[in-house]
């Protein structure tokens, strides 16, 4: 599945989702439901400088951590990223959101894009048409 | 009749404390924090402010960016 249908899909299951980024660790945006290209790329660099910040308070306090995902609540709404592999979404939602179905939600649309296009059926074989031909023998 | 006044004292007391519960727990819920959690199921929930607010700031500017 790629990005734009995953990104569609997430919105179909999730009305609490309203904008969400789908992007690669170094901020290359493979996919988003904003608009502005310029304002994904944004949200996507802002997001990775998230969690590389949550990421270093882990360091200081328990050594290192290898991230899975993060929630920040604010009173204007909430902020969530989550990682799959080498893949991440930034998402927000609408204020109080519920926390375990919007994860579930996210990491759900990144496996989407992990899955491949289901292949094309192939056409069955055609047969050959049978050729008759004359049998030397039988005529002799 | 004293009984009866004890028995309306308790239930006010219960229900204020009740009451006080609920809010308290309202407005926790209601407070910003970061909730990080890590690939070997631990996670972390920062609060303070200072701790907490480098992460707080940075997710306003994508809800602003992304509204």
């Amino acid at each position: 599945m790629d990005a734009a249908a995953a990104l569609e899909r997430l919105r179909e299951i999730s009305s609490q989702i309203r904008a969400a980024v789908i992007f690669e660790r170094g901020g290359k945006v493979v996919g988003s439901t904003i608009g502005d290209e310029q304002r994904a790329k944004d949200v996507a660099g802002e997001a990775e400088a998230l969690l590389t910040e949550a990421e270093r308070q882990r360091d200081a306090a328990d050594g290192p951590g290898e991230f899975a995902q993060l929630e920040v609540a604010l009173q204007a709404g909430s902020v969530f990223v989550v990682r799959d592999g080498d893949r991440l979404i930034a998402a927000t939602t609408q204020p109080e959101p519920t926390v375990g179905l919007v994860f579930y939600d996210l990491k759900s649309c990144l496996r989407d894009l992990e899955t491949p296009p289901a292949p094309k059926k192939r056409a069955a074989p055609r047969r050959k048409p049978a050729t008759r031909t004359k049998k030397a023998d039988a005529e002799s | 009749m004293r009984s009866r006044n004890v028995l309306t004292g308790v239930l006010l007391g219960a229900g204020s404390v009740a009451g006080t519960l609920l809010f308290r727990r309202r407005l926790a819920r209601r407070r910003e924090r970061v909730d990080v959690y890590f690939g070997d199921g631990s996670m972390v929930s920062l609060a303070k402010p200072g701790e907490a607010d480098p992460l707080l700031r940075r997710a306003r500017r994508i809800l602003e960016l992304a509204s």
